[in-house]
């Protein structure tokens, strides 16, 4: 396991690196100019001065292994600096956004919470409706429950988030007014006034991305749990006197768990994904919509940065998915 | 359940008829063509067929879609007001006789633009379904059936697994809108990109499906009865391997109309999609989220008809894939 686990972070490497070049590559080539708002009245040897200091001049394999280094040397380097109070990324360059001029991985530091207790929530929710809807579903096949529950998932798993956002906005928002609209993320939790504040503006956008999720994991946990009621094994610990209640909460449910976890972990990163989305319909200020400003904005390395981070959640969570699913099932050796 | 015991009861038929002894000799020829002469012939796709309308779901998600497609294509013939007609006096209004569904902020017919939409956002996905399906096809078939070409195309795969797509998507939508409309026009410009950017960042799924088909076919007689007589790759993959995966094809293909038409709803509803005056679903809903308020219905029918053609497309690609599975069918 051990072996496997080190051979596929030793592999998630090259891969990464090429997916970071891939993104590199396509900013590289597009024809936008980041210093495409400077007005046309500055001269051309200032423009021409700015743009070295943004570290444009150089030829552009310079700048990504500049890149690289800034993201997996200097970065580092600096939080354990800011960690331990050494000083070995003194006068070593970050990561810098074209817009702000701030250090891109500060503005994401800030943008980071909010995304995650969204996201975060709504995943968590999602997965605790699902579980049960899919063992019930499956317990009791082509039921009525059944029925309802794979055509609500069915209409769940059909719905684009950004319609269902609107929907729940219009009326819970706007028609019943129970809810605000908009996400403020400048209020802080300070006592039981502003929690509740703050619990009623993560209703709309965690049930909407909830509701998505539930739909996708429910369908995956019933066709597991139908897999194993069939199997002799259940059969067995019936015919030998165990309650139902133990047969499916404890021999069935523990089996068909195990792909429905790697599911899950496989799912997070798209979920993050997806949040671009869903953060623009509630005008939440996360992680989706830095992306989306700083490409409107042509911030390369702004983009660059989270478009990597994207890509490291996916290739972090294959693996995780794919070790959980060797260290849950005894019968997957991968060695 | 009548299906199902009629299902049954003609594979027992079948099973008698075959174990049976040989039959009867009678005073009669066997018909000229027995093809025809046979009453129920039982060949692969009547039996899907069969298999198909015995799932109430897909059948009515069938119909729908096949409505909507008529919606789309038919109704700008019978409806014939113009999607992109201003008329600033009409602007706002509700359902009416002389605009059934409302027209928007600038007059234009609501249900006209229902229409345009509709034809561009299924045109996009049947597209770019098309586009993933045969690079992914390709990429499976190559993979599966050349042992040598195996670890590289799916190396590949996997790193195009790991993109972040969406993210990926809007920067190549971004960052390439304006030159290609330059060469293409406005519209075609962002058509081609829209459907080559979800064609090449979909087909992933298809190709390992396909692989793995593949991979089980080849060590089938048949496979080997075709090799040993000398028949060269390329027929090989075309006569005999082709065919025989053409089910799990068909099932990612639909299933592929359905993601292809939320991606390019959701770039659209990002404000990445196709310029304003050339409307497609996901374009619609966004123009009309500023004015949710006060015009709520502009904003759901856009919505509900992405909402229920995917529903429908999904629906269909369900019971097809139960229609092929040979385990489940007859159950």
């Amino acid at each position: 396991m051990l072996n496997f686990t080190i051979r596929r972070l030793l592999l998630a490497i090259p891969t990464l690196i090429f997916i970071s070049l891939v993104i590199f590559l396509l900013l590289e080539a597009s024809p936008g100019d980041p210093l495409g708002d400077v007005p046309l009245t500055v001269p051309p040897e200032v423009k021409e001065r700015m743009r070295e200091a943004l570290g444009l001049g150089q030829a552009w394999y310079v700048r990504y292994g500049l890149w690289l280094k800034q993201f997996f040397w200097v970065e580092p380097l600096y939080w354990f600096d800011s960690l331990f109070g050494t000083g070995f990324s003194d006068g070593m360059q970050r990561i810098i956004s074209f817009q702000s001029r701030s250090p891109v991985f500060d503005v994401i530091a800030q943008r980071v919470p909010q995304t995650l207790t969204v996201i975060g929530m709504s995943y968590l929710v999602g997965v605790l409706i699902a579980i049960p809807i899919g063992i019930i579903s499956a317990y009791r096949q082509y039921s009525w429950f059944d029925q309802i529950g794979t055509f609500v998932s069915m209409i769940g798993f059909s719905m684009p988030t950004f319609f269902t956002g609107v929907v729940l906005i219009i009326i819970f928002g706007v028609k019943l007014q129970w809810f605000p609209s908009v996400y403020d993320t400048t209020l802080v939790v300070r006592d039981w006034d502003s929690f509740l504040a703050q619990v009623r503006q993560m209703v709309m956008p965690v049930t909407v991305l909830a509701l998505y999720n539930a739909a996708q994991i429910s369908r995956f946990m019933r066709a597991s749990m139908l897999d194993n009621l069939g199997q002799d094994y259940v059969r067995t610990a019936r015919a030998k006197g165990l309650s139902e209640r133990t047969v499916v909460l404890k021999h069935v449910l523990r089996n068909s768990l195990i792909p429905v976890v790697t599911v899950i972990a496989l799912g997070l990163p798209a979920v993050f994904g997806g949040a671009l989305i869903t953060e623009q319909v509630f005008k939440v200020n996360g992680i989706g919509q830095l992306l989306i400003t700083a490409i409107y904005a042509n911030d390369i390395p702004m983009v660059l940065t989270v478009t990597f981070l994207f890509a490291i959640l996916i290739v972090m969570f294959t693996l995780i998915a794919d070790i959980l699913y060797g260290v849950l099932d005894p019968r997957i050796r991968y060695d | 359940m009548t299906d199902r015991e009629r299902q049954q009861a003609l594979d027992s038929a079948e099973l008698v008829a075959e174990t049976a002894g040989p039959a009867p000799v009678t005073g009669e020829l066997p018909p000229d063509d027995p093809v025809a002469a046979g009453g129920e012939t039982r060949s692969q796709w009547r039996d899907v067929w069969r298999q198909f309308r015995s799932h109430k779901g897909a059948m009515v998600a069938l119909v729908l879609f096949l409505g909507i497609l008529l919606f789309v294509s038919v109704g700008p013939l019978i409806w014939t007001l113009d999607a992109t007609y201003v008329d600033i006096r009409a602007r706002n209004s509700g359902f009416s006789a002389a605009h059934p569904l409302g027209t928007d902020q600038l007059g234009r017919d609501m249900l006209a633009r229902l229409m345009a939409g509709g034809r561009v956002s299924i045109a996009v996905g049947l597209t770019a379904m098309v586009i993933a399906v045969t690079l992914g096809s390709f990429v499976g078939l190559v993979a599966g059936y050349f042992r040598r070409m195996d670890a590289p195309l799916m190396r590949l795969t996997e790193l195009f697994l790991a993109l972040p797509l969406l993210p990926l998507l809007l920067l190549m939508v971004t960052l390439f809108r304006e030159s290609l409309s330059q060469s293409f026009g406005p519209a075609m410009g962002i058509f081609i990109l829209i459907v080559g950017a979800i064609g090449a960042t979909s087909w992933m799924q298809a190709a390992r499906i396909v692989r793995g088909d593949v991979l089980g076919l080849k060590e089938r007689e048949f496979i080997l009865a075709a090799k040993s007589i000398g028949t060269p790759p390329a027929r090989m993959i075309l006569r005999h391997v082709l065919p025989n995966v053409l089910s799990p094809i068909m099932v990612a293909a639909t299933l592929g109309i359905a993601t292809a038409i939320i991606t390019e709803s959701a770039l659209s509803f990002l404000g990445l999609g196709f310029p304003p005056d050339f409307p497609t679903w996901g374009r619609l809903l966004f123009d009309a989220v500023d004015q949710m308020v006060l015009y709520p219905s502009r904003v759901i029918l856009p919505g509900l008809f992405i909402s229920l053609t995917v529903l429908c497309v999904n629906y269909v690609g369900d019971g097809l894939r139960d229609a092929m599975d040979p385990r489940i069918r007859g159950r």
